[in-house]
């Protein structure tokens, strides 16, 4: 009772200050606030923005765990103190103690900072506009650290987070203004500012930056990366599967994505819609390479032979495609907010997705781009959308008059 | 000719307390109140003075903008007050009650046989005419417009709203009268809509178009009925009727009296003995709300169900449309980790920790919180699944909001009113006022387009 009557008081004497919403913010954390009805109807549902992005979270944590252990085991994988996993998803060799010091060492500090300076940017906006400390970012904070690479240094994390959060959202207004998604925007500049960095063969498991050059280099390539320049991929199909590979940090385990995508489903914060549409695209996409390899169009020789000719439905497990599809495509300020066009819309990012991926050895990664290209094209889906609506009552008003 | 209506999106909230069906009178209010706000934008002008006689039925103020349009008194007594609030807007007329009520007799009719021209010039001098709204815009309807239908829903979905078929029992005589006589001032036809399986007060009614509606709430808004059978489209006006305003409308054609009597169902779970008590419109809530006793002090009272009424204060009058009368706990409180906590005790459309959807029949008491702050519209394709209407909810709310007349008519704003977005206001993560936003959207609309 006792704390409770006190952040009470508290709140009442900020109210109205330039404090308040910052102070609101952490205290909504520990108490749903005592806001009651005004106008309209007298009761609410139990869901809010919180409770939504919370469960978001939810999901993504079984992916951040695992890319802890997946940090610290592709390192001790590559210095060779280790086997490689051999008795399915878990492998002692996986799951142990030395594997996730490693990764809390590199993950955790991605996590803070991604965090720490994305709300910092928040709070500040909030505090200068006088508006609460809306929500947006507690999912883009945590999606941050999952799809960067893991030796990425943090001052260039911290300049790709206040670009991403700045840029990206706060010049729109704020969540639910923004065009882009934070998340990517993030993760874009941070590839077109320091490309040399991000799009190497070397920044993909830890240690393998620092050692260039020296007699114990090791390669730190991902499955795209070996794929693009034709290489066989190296892997096993299950190991892409649980995710035993390199690559950024929460991406690679497919099916802890896939249990996440059941769950968002389930709870009915993602669109099934998106997620359904977007993964049909992807395979109906590899699917037509494929064919186009299977015809002799494309032989050997090609500089796209690699991954024109992988398996289509491989292209969902390696890379980032089924991560960008569950937690990236199916966020609702970006994408399409009708329902007929989140089919649309998420059939053309997963169809685009391997299109890119094919078509840009330089970047094998298609995913991010086409999400983001599709962000800027979500509004126009939708405006074809809804002129068919106004079109009916257009047409029922016409037969009326006639 | 029967018609069926099947709604499947939607969402029927079930609450602790339901009326129960026993049907006691209310003690007879010391004083009645009138309350402009009650008819939305209609400026009153005062015909009677403080301290003046009046009997039930007689002018109390006409619409400053229509004064064909007249409010007459619900019962007999001496006008004590005219309270005005800022710029001398009149909030409340306050009526000093006779112990019996006298009728002022405006003579009885023959709905079969009376004129179109007559009933109009008669339903506006008895003071009915606000019982009849049209759409668009969602006021009171304008009597120089010929309405291409008329809409009655008898069918209540909504939260522990009255149930017709109880309130209406025994009054087929009076409802008989009103459609015939209103079925005279369209030139389509009269909609009535009923519960599928109930056995209806309508059911044997002439005249009319009966249509049978099953499904959650809101199938028996009549606006969701409108869509499904005759939507209204640019330049087309539609009335509607609520079924108890019938049965006053009937009684004045055929005994040539106004008599404001309504059974009202006081409900919600901090009373009591919910149940249906037989008082007048304008009585004082407090003559049957502490007959049924409260179990709680720190109660919000609502004029009508908690989805579309108002707020009133355990002292305050019935609205001149309400038909319920309902009490919910306030949630001024705060709740420690509310927002991240598995939820049992509230109803949520989501499974995003919240557990209502394992318990499709269980009943909830809810309270006024808002279970989180405003924000921004973050989540989408959650209204849809609730707004049985081919509308788009979301943009046509925005469209709202940025004053954009063309969108707004374009996306279908004639044929919504501001009940119709409760339900996407209810589940609206983001807590916005739907009902406020729409409200305001079509005041623009009527100002700006008329």
């Amino acid at each position: 009772m006792g704390l409770k009557q006190n952040l009470h008081k508290l709140k009442e004497k900020y109210k109205g200050t330039k404090m308040a919403p910052a102070f609101n913010a952490i205290h909504t954390f520990l108490y749903l606030p005592n806001e009651t009805t005004h106008s309209g109807g007298h009761v609410r549902a139990a869901d809010d923005l919180k409770r939504t992005m919370n469960t978001v979270i939810m999901a993504l944590v079984p992916c951040l765990i695992f890319g802890m252990f997946n940090a610290g085991y592709q390192y001790h994988l590559a210095l060779g103190d280790i086997q490689a996993v051999s008795s399915g998803f878990f492998s002692s060799e996986f799951w142990n103690w030395d594997n996730l010091v490693i990764g809390l060492w590199k993950v955790l500090p991605l996590v803070i900072v991604s965090y720490g300076v994305g709300l910092a940017v928040e709070f500040i906006f909030a505090m200068i506009k006088g508006h609460e400390v809306e929500e947006g970012y507690l999912v883009t904070g945590m999606l941050v650290p999952l799809i960067v690479p893991i030796d990425i240094p943090l001052w260039m994390l911290t300049i790709a987070v206040i670009f991403g959060v700045v840029i990206g959202k706060e010049v729109f207004g704020g969540t639910g203004m923004n065009i882009l998604n934070p998340a990517l925007t993030i993760r874009a500049f941070l590839f077109f500012a320091y490309p040399t960095w991000m799009s190497g063969d070397k920044v993909w498991v830890h240690g393998a930056v620092e050692r260039v050059g020296q007699p114990d280099a090791i390669s730190g390539e991902t499955i795209l990366g070996s794929l693009a320049q034709s290489n066989p991929a190296g892997y096993d199909w299950l190991d892409m599967f649980y995710g035993f590979i390199p690559g950024s940090v929460g991406e690679t385990s497919t099916l802890l994505i896939l249990l996440g995508a059941l769950f968002l489903i389930y709870s009915k914060i993602g669109s099934w819609r998106i997620m359904v549409s977007a993964v049909v695209g992807a395979l109906i996409m590899g699917f037509i390479f494929n064919s186009v390899v299977d015809a002799g169009i494309i032989t050997e020789t090609s500089k796209f032979y690699g991954l024109m000719s992988t398996e289509f439905w491989q292209h969902l497990i390696i890379g980032g495609l089924a991560f960008g599809i569950v937690y990236m495509a199916t966020d609702p300020v970006t994408a399409s907010q009708t329902n007929k066009g989140k089919w649309i819309y998420g059939f053309l990012i997963g169809f685009i997705s391997v299109l890119i991926r094919v078509f840009n050895p330089a970047y094998p990664e298609g995913v991010m781009l086409a999400i983001l290209l599709m962000n800027v094209f979500a509004p126009t889906i939708d405006h074809y959308v809804i002129q068919g609506n106004i079109k009916k009552r257009m047409k029922r008003l016409k037969v009326k008059t006639a | 000719m029967s018609k069926d209506i099947k709604i499947k999106k939607g969402l029927t909230i079930r609450l602790k307390g339901e009326a129960d069906k026993t049907l006691s009178n209310a003690p007879r209010s010391r004083t009645f109140a009138v309350n402009p706000s009650n008819f939305h934008l209609i400026t009153p002008k005062m015909v009677v003075k403080e301290g003046a006689k009046i009997l039930a039925g007689d002018t109390i103020f006409y619409s400053k903008s229509k004064e064909e349009i007249k409010f007459v008194s619900p019962v007999s007594g001496t006008l004590t007050t005219i309270a005005r609030g800022a710029k001398r807007v009149i909030t409340q007329i306050t009526i000093e009650a006779d112990s019996q009520d006298s009728f002022k007799d405006f003579g009885s009719v023959n709905p079969e046989t009376i004129e179109a021209n007559a009933l109009k010039e008669h339903l506006l001098a008895s003071g009915c005419w606000p019982f009849i709204k049209q759409r668009p815009y969602d006021v009171i309807a304008n009597p120089d417009v010929s309405p291409k239908a008329i809409f009655v829903s008898a069918y209540a979905t909504a939260p522990l709203a009255a149930d017709y078929d109880y309130t209406l029992k025994g009054k087929e005589k009076f409802l008989q009268a009103a459609l015939t006589a209103l079925g005279k001032l369209t030139s389509g036809q009269v909609h009535v809509s009923v519960g599928s399986e109930a056995k209806s007060p309508f059911s044997d009614l002439q005249g009319i178009n009966l249509h049978r509606v099953s499904g959650p709430h809101p199938a028996g808004n009549v606006g969701t009925q409108i869509a499904k059978i005759d939507p209204v489209n640019k330049g087309e006006t539609v009335w509607t009727v609520s079924p108890q305003d019938l049965v006053i409308i009937g009684e004045l054609l055929l005994t040539g009296k106004f008599n404001a009597e309504r059974i009202v169902a006081l409900a919600g779970s901090p009373v009591k003995t919910p149940k249906y008590y037989r008082t007048k419109i304008g009585a004082e809530v407090s003559t049957f709300l502490y007959d049924a006793g409260l179990d709680e002090e720190n109660v919000r009272v609502i004029n009508g169900n908690v989805l579309t009424g108002n707020k009133i204060s355990p002292k305050g009058f019935l609205g001149y449309y309400s038909d319920a009368i309902t009490v919910i706990p306030e949630g001024d409180d705060y709740e420690l980790f509310g927002w991240n906590k598995p939820v049992f005790n509230k109803i949520s459309p989501s499974r995003a920790m919240t557990f209502s959807w394992m318990f499709p029949k269980k009943k909830y008491d809810l309270d006024t919180n808002t279970n989180g702050e405003h924000r921004a519209f973050v989540v989408t394709g959650n209204y849809e699944e609730v707004f049985p209407l081919d509308i788009y909810p979301l943009q046509i709310l925005k469209a709202c909001m940025v004053q954009d007349l063309d969108a707004m008519e374009a996306l279908g704003m004639y044929e919504v009113a501001p009940e119709d977005f409760a339900l996407t206001e209810f589940i609206c993560v983001s807590k916005q006022p739907h009902q406020e936003i729409i409200r305001n959207g079509l005041d623009l609309m009527y100002k700006e387009i008329g």
